[in-house]
C-alpha cells in the first residue's frame, strides 16, 4: 500500500540532545578502521584548529537514525519495518561535530514516492547544537518493499 | 596532516586507491559501535531465511570505510562538507579470515571558484559496483 504523500512536510518535536563523547568517536572511528589522529588524539584535533576529537563524516548517522525511529514507527504512516531498507544516504555538514557537542534533531518528511511497487521515503534530520546552530543535515531514503500481490 | 592546498587539485586528479576488507569481525565491531543491531549483519540463518547468500556489510560501514580514500589524501577529516551515496548492491561476507575485499578508487570531477572540490568515490566487489552516486564535497586548503 503506498504511503500517502500528504506526510511530505511532516515535522516530529525536537528529540532529547545525543551527547557526543570521546570514547564514542575513538570507538566508532576505530569501527572504520581509521587511522587518522584527529578522531583519536585530542591534542591533534586542537594543532588542526578544532576545539576537540573530530567526529568520522558518518558519524552524524548515530544520532540521525536513532532520531528517525519517530518516522519508521509513526502509526500514521504505517510503514511496514521489516521491509525497510535504506537505499540513499547523505549528509551535508556545516562544520564537523565535534566530542563535548549536545545535538538536537528535528526530524522531517522530506518526500515520498513510489516506483515499481516500492515506497521510497526520504527522512531528514538536523542536527543542532545547544546554540541552535545548524551542525549537519542527514536526509536517508528508506525503501519499503512492495508485498507481491497473490493474483 | 597537511591540508591539500586547491593549487594542486584540478578536475581528472585520480587519488590513490586503496583495498578494503571486511570480515566478520568488522561487522560486529561497527554494529557495536554504531548501535545497528539488524540481524541480517550477524546472524547467517536469518540473513539466508530472507534470501541473502550470507551476512552483508552494513551499507554505512561501507560507506564510512570508502571515504578514506577523499580523507586521507585530503589530509584533514573535518574538511568534508557534503557526503553522499546510494547502496545498490550487498555486499556478502563470507566467514573466512579474509572476509570481502572492496576496491575503491576517486577522482576529482568539479573544483569550484571557493576551493571546494567534487570527487567521485567508485567501490567495487566482485567486479561489480557496491554504491552508485557516491560524491564527496570538500573544502581544499588555500
Amino acid at each position: 500500500m503506498a504511503i500517502n504523500p500528504e506526510f511530505i512536510g511532516r515535522t516530529y518535536p525536537p528529540t532529547q540532545a545525543y551527547s557526543v563523547g570521546r570514547e564514542k568517536i575513538r570507538e566508532f572511528a576505530a569501527a572504520l578502521g581509521e587511522s587518522a589522529r584527529c578522531f583519536f588524539d585530542v591534542d591533534e584535533a586542537r594543532a588542526m584548529g578544532y576545539p576537540d576529537l573530530v567526529a568520522p563524516p558518518t558519524f552524524a548517522i548515530l544520532v540521525s537514525m536513532q532520531a528517525s525511529k519517530q518516522v519508521i514507527f509513526d502509526p500514521e504512516l504505517a510503514l511496514d519495518y521489516t521491509r525497510v531498507v535504506h537505499g540513499e544516504q547523505k549528509f551535508v555538514h556545516s562544520r564537523p561535530i565535534f566530542a563535548g557537542d549536545d545535538l538536537t534533531s528535528v526530524v522531517s518528511v522530506d518526500s515520498i514516492r513510489s516506483a515499481a511497487g516500492n515506497d521510497m521515503i526520504t527522512v531528514k534530520t538536523e542536527l543542532r547544537s545547544t546554540g541552535g546552530d545548524l551542525v549537519s543535515t542527514a536526509y536517508s531514503l528508506l525503501v519499503s518493499r512492495g508485498v507481491e500481490e497473490s493474483p | 596532516m597537511t591540508l591539500i592546498s586547491a593549487k594542486s587539485v584540478s578536475v581528472g586528479l585520480e587519488l590513490p586507491p586503496q583495498a578494503f576488507n571486511f570480515t566478520r569481525a568488522d561487522l560486529v565491531r561497527y554494529a557495536g559501535a554504531s548501535g545497528d543491531f539488524n540481524v541480517i549483519h550477524w546472524n547467517e540463518r536469518v540473513a539466508k531465511e530472507v534470501g541473502l547468500p550470507s551476512v552483508i556489510a552494513h551499507g554505512m560501514l561501507t560507506m564510512g570505510t570508502v571515504i578514506r580514500v577523499v580523507t586521507d589524501w585530503l589530509g584533514d577529516p573535518g574538511k568534508v562538507l557534503e557526503y553522499s551515496a546510494r547502496f545498490t548492491r550487498p555486499i556478502p561476507i563470507p566467514d573466512t579470515d579474509e572476509g570481502a575485499s572492496v576496491l575503491v578508487s576517486a577522482k576529482v570531477t568539479e573544483v569550484l571558484d571557493d576551493g571546494q572540490a567534487v570527487i567521485s568515490i567508485t567501490a567495487i566487489h566482485n567486479e561489480l559496483t557496491v554504491l552508485a552516486k557516491t560524491t564527496v564535497t570538500v573544502q581544499l586548503g588555500p
